[in-house]
């Protein structure tokens, strides 16, 4: 390292085997209260449906599980630790009262199936949060049934397609653009539509001269990432509106970068007929290693019939109800009615930021993908000049020629005490690196990020095999991952 | 705003960094009639203490206090404490998909654990690192059977979740695959003479639940013989994963699909929940799903990365076998660290004390009314049938501050007056002797449905 990197030190973390390996016959972190009614013997009762032992199930005690866990946790970068940036990911910080609010008792332990009478305040939950996403995209219904993203582009599919139904053109395929993310085409398979490829142009948007040529009576919808994934405000968006409508297509709106517009422009108004929000991005929900999510669909008043049912009523008395006779509902996507848990999360972040919390929100945002723009142009290739908004892409195309890819460039950011940022994305970009530094950064963590990535492309010049060989840091160095897959090992088992 | 790490000063320096002199220059790019000149239209920015009190009022809207008796798909057992104070670790609770694998060695080696876990309880060979939930868990299974089969219909059982059953077609009828429902049998299971002529050259899979959505467990041996000799896939839905502690798991199944959220997971009025699948080894490049397997890195030393990637939407696109991205990580974790908790004696014994307190509740019960389906073998739910319609018997336990069971009206017309009851090592006795007393008492002056007061309650 050329300079003393000021952001992270190393430090001496806990080694820990696998659980299994800490087991050992009359260990045990449980106990269970004397039953209150007479025994009964499990193979009298089941029969042949009785289990023997639990085969290679741990024993282990209470302390071993809080060390082991807690071991385990050390090992993990995390957005409590510092920045990270991963493009269209929206990484920002995770508030505490949102995980107090969620514990309390009659939301936490509230049964699905508990009568609607008794049911109130979590359908009061439903309601306030609807409004609240509604006014938010200026949309004028919305589902929460989904349970993520993927879910919630199947839900807003499967609603195009009952709608084309409704109008007796059923339509055969979805116009994706070359830098949509993979979950676009993968959801448009799922509910049978065939996928067309729309290139981007030279600014990296629409090319609506290609738009005009592909688009027909077959066309179901565009599925449109606005901004798109470099970070681009899709300028001629009414065009492109007014392209599919003319044709009696629809435009579908990936919100997965809703966290540039909050507060500052609205779907609804320049056209999106159908949209879903990623509450664990722009509603601050935690991604909690991977999950849970919950991707709301939002729509026009002509897409309602065919919302997932139920759908959330006030009943003639003034309570809160679902309807379940939808005739013309596209079915049910989850059992039950979403992710409540985060429903009552992402309420609590709305609440604790107000519109003009929502709006600042916006803006510092959209203010520090500028101000990294700003600060890595020149250093890393800037593909295209377009305006950024909450997201800048760069490519490796200057590192490149010492050998050393987006890939390699991102390994040793770890060594400088920073999650990488998205690299290999979008597809459009050969050598992407995508950076979106959410608005919870501080001007000090990402002068130390600019900071970071301008001594790697210093060491790239200098050294590029110390950046080829990161991360030095790392508890483990590069892992094989060509091996992993070709001779899966996705389980422990006991040495023979 | 409290969030925002940023003051005038370093807002103002940055813009002049940038060379813009208003942070309304940044929002050029969005043609000016599109751009919001007003404040949203949502609530006022509240204090941290005012939100607290928001949601304890909601709580307090939201059944607290009630003794319930309902399982159906979403179980009450208790949480061990140590679960939420581990995953409320930030290095767990803020950390993305483990895709840098030198930074996310915790995630993914707890993953790892996890999957392991599965497999020893459900007796497959390889598990994913978790599914939106039960539901969709067995919709991904089935279509994971027809791309294994290349046959598009499906038989599903009648007892399994009809919520299940609902998603199943969501996702089938938009991929023409036909869906045909097998009745159950006196013993509130599958029907095999009749379910067997269901089958066809083009049937892909045959879907179960067991134990089923009435708490009864399916022969799966028997039903996989028939499903096998005809070449057809059976993939069996889990909904209660405690069952697992003492009903011999399918082993007989090609896919189980699980709802996991019995193990540590709140009832969170419906999720987020855990699904999980589960296979066999041959099968797993058509699983849907990310998987975490073992290698080891430049030393040589062990470690953990996301794997056989090449099955997922971020590099096959629409070629993937499935579009899921975002899993159930965090709550995944929890079930993990209950199994860890439990471990191998430890749900056995949970598992046993849910049995007898169910066997205790069933008994109770059929002194007083009508229990169905009680010559086949159950884990921990049953229904009862009585003379008066469950929506009003439960009208007057909720008077009692008791929640009475799932009224199957809805779903099962054919039952009549019947309700799926359910009992867990949480239920006291105290409690189930209270409540067949108030069903008791009810049957002994029942009324007539107009009399009752049927509309209270509608669900």
């Amino acid at each position: 390292m050329k300079h003393e990197t000021r952001k992270a030190t190393r430090h001496v973390n806990q080694n820990e085997g696998l659980i299994f390996e800490k087991s050992s016959a009359g260990k045990a972190a449980w106990k269970l209260p004397p039953l209150d009614v007479p025994e009964v013997d499990p193979s009298a009762l089941l029969g042949a449906a009785a289990r023997g032992d639990l085969g290679n199930m741990p024993e282990v005690s209470e302390i071993e599980i809080i060390r082991h866990f807690t071991r385990l946790s050390t090992w993990n970068y995390a957005i409590d630790l510092g920045m990270y940036p991963l493009g269209s990911c929206t990484m920002k910080y995770n508030p505490r009262v949102n995980e107090a609010v969620a514990r309390v008792e009659g939301i936490a332990n509230g049964h699905p199936y508990q009568p609607e009478k008794i049911s109130q305040g979590a359908l009061q939950i439903l309601k306030t949060l609807s409004e609240c996403l509604i006014e938010i995209t200026g949309m004028d219904a919305i589902t929460l049934q989904p349970a993520a993203g993927a879910h919630g582009e199947m839900t807003g599919l499967l609603i195009v397609r009952a709608y084309h139904h409704s109008q007796g053109r059923p339509r055969k395929k979805v116009l994706i653009p070359d830098s949509a993310h993979g979950t676009n085409p993968a959801t448009a398979a799922m509910v049978d539509y065939a996928v067309e490829n729309l290139k981007s142009d030279s600014r990296g948007m629409v090319d609506i001269t290609a738009l005009e040529a592909q688009m027909s009576e077959d066309v179901a919808a565009l599925m449109l990432t606005n901004p798109n994934t470099l970070g681009v405000f899709e300028q001629e968006i009414h065009k492109i509106a007014d392209i599919l409508h003319a044709k009696g297509g629809l435009l579908y709106m990936d919100g997965a970068n809703m966290n540039a517009l909050v507060g500052k422009v609205r779907p609804g108004d320049f056209g999106v007929d159908v949209m879903h929000l990623n509450l664990h991005k722009t509603f601050s929900t935690p991604h909690g290693g991977g999950g849970p999510g919950s991707g709301p669909v939002a729509i026009k008043k002509k897409l309602e019939p065919f919302l997932p049912a139920p759908v959330l009523m006030t009943k003639s008395d003034g309570t809160l109800g679902f309807e379940y006779n939808r005739p013309q509902s596209v079915g049910r996507v989850r059992a039950f009615y979403g992710n409540f848990g985060m429903f009552v999360r992402a309420l609590a972040y709305i609440q604790a930021n107000g519109p003009d919390g929502l709006r600042q929100t916006t803006e510092d945002a959209v203010l520090n993908a500028n101000y990294i723009r700003k600060g890595l142009e020149g250093t890393y290739d800037l593909p295209y000049s377009t305006p950024t908004m909450h997201e800048v892409v760069f490519s490796d195309k200057v590192q490149a020629k010492k050998g050393v890819r987006t890939m390699d460039i991102a390994k040793r950011l770890i060594d400088y005490g920073f999650h990488p940022y998205t690299t290999a994305f979008p597809l459009i970009v050969p050598g992407a690196l995508m950076i979106e530094p959410t608005e919870s950064e501080s001007k000090e963590e990402m002068d130390l990020f600019i900071e970071a990535m301008k001594s790697i492309a210093e060491e790239v010049q200098e050294d590029p095999q110390t950046v080829l060989d990161a991360p030095h840091s790392t508890r483990v160095s590069r892992l094989d991952e060509t091996a992993a897959a070709r001779k899966p090992v996705l389980r422990w088992k006991p040495a023979v | 705003m409290r969030y925002l790490p940023k003051s005038p000063a370093d807002r103002e320096a940055m813009l002049k960094a940038i060379g813009l002199c208003s942070v309304d220059e940044l929002f050029a790019p969005i043609p000016a009639e599109y751009r919001l000149s007003r404040d949203l239209k949502i609530p006022r920015q509240m204090a941290e203490s005012e939100i607290v009190d928001y949601f304890r009022q909601r709580s307090r809207e939201n059944g607290e206090g009630y003794t319930s008796f309902l399982g159906a798909g979403a179980y009450s057992h208790y949480r061990p404490v140590i679960i939420d104070s581990l995953i409320s670790r930030g290095e767990f609770l803020t950390a993305y998909t483990p895709y840098q694998a030198e930074i996310s060695q915790g995630t993914l080696q707890s993953i790892f654990e996890f999957q392991t876990m599965i497999c020893e309880l459900t007796g497959m060979e390889v598990a994913n690192a978790s599914m939106y939930d039960g539901s969709t868990a067995a919709a991904e299974a089935v279509m994971m059977a027809v791309r294994l089969t290349s046959r598009r219909s499906v038989v599903v059982a009648r007892s399994l979740h009809p919520e299940y059953r609902e998603v199943l077609a969501t996702y089938a009828t938009h991929q023409g695959m036909p869906l045909s429902v097998a009745s159950f049998g006196d013993d509130g299971r599958l029907n095999l003479t009749e379910f067997e002529k269901l089958i066809t050259p083009e049937t892909a899979c045959v879907l179960i639940q067991s134990p089923n959505f009435f708490g009864s467990i399916e022969d799966v041996a028997a039903i996989a013989e028939i499903v096998h000799r005809h070449d057809a896939m059976l993939v069996v839905s889990i909904a209660e994963a405690v069952s697992l502690g003492i009903v011999e798991p399918p082993r007989q199944a090609d896919v189980i699909a699980m709802e996991a959220q019995s193990f540590g997971v709140p009832l969170g009025f419906g999720g987020p929940y855990c699904g999980v699948i589960a296979t066999r080894e041959k099968f797993v490049r058509q699983m849907p799903g990310r998987l975490v397997g073992q290698t080891v890195d430049r030393q040589g030393k062990r470690g953990f990365v996301l794997t056989l990637a090449t099955r997922e939407q971020h590099i096959r696109r629409e070629k993937a076998t499935s579009n899921i991205c975002t899993n159930q990580a965090l709550v995944a974790l929890m079930v993990n660290i209950f199994m860890t908790v439990y471990g191998k004696v430890g749900l056995k014994e949970l598992a046993k004390q849910n049995l007898a307190k169910t066997a205790y509740a069933a008994g109770t019960f059929s002194e007083h009314g009508k229990v169905l389906f009680a010559a086949s073998p159950r884990f921990n739910e049953f229904v009862v049938q009585t003379k008066e319609d469950p929506y009003a018997i439960n009208s007057r336990l909720l008077g009692h501050k008791v929640i009475g069971g799932f009224p199957l009206k809805k779903f099962y017309p054919e039952l009549g007056n019947a309700a799926l009851w359910c009992c867990t090592e949480l239920t006291t006795r105290s409690a189930i002797d209270t409540a067949v007393g108030l069903v008791a008492e009810s049957e002994r002056s029942v009324r007539s449905p107009k009399e009752a007061d049927v509309e209270e309650v509608t669900r």
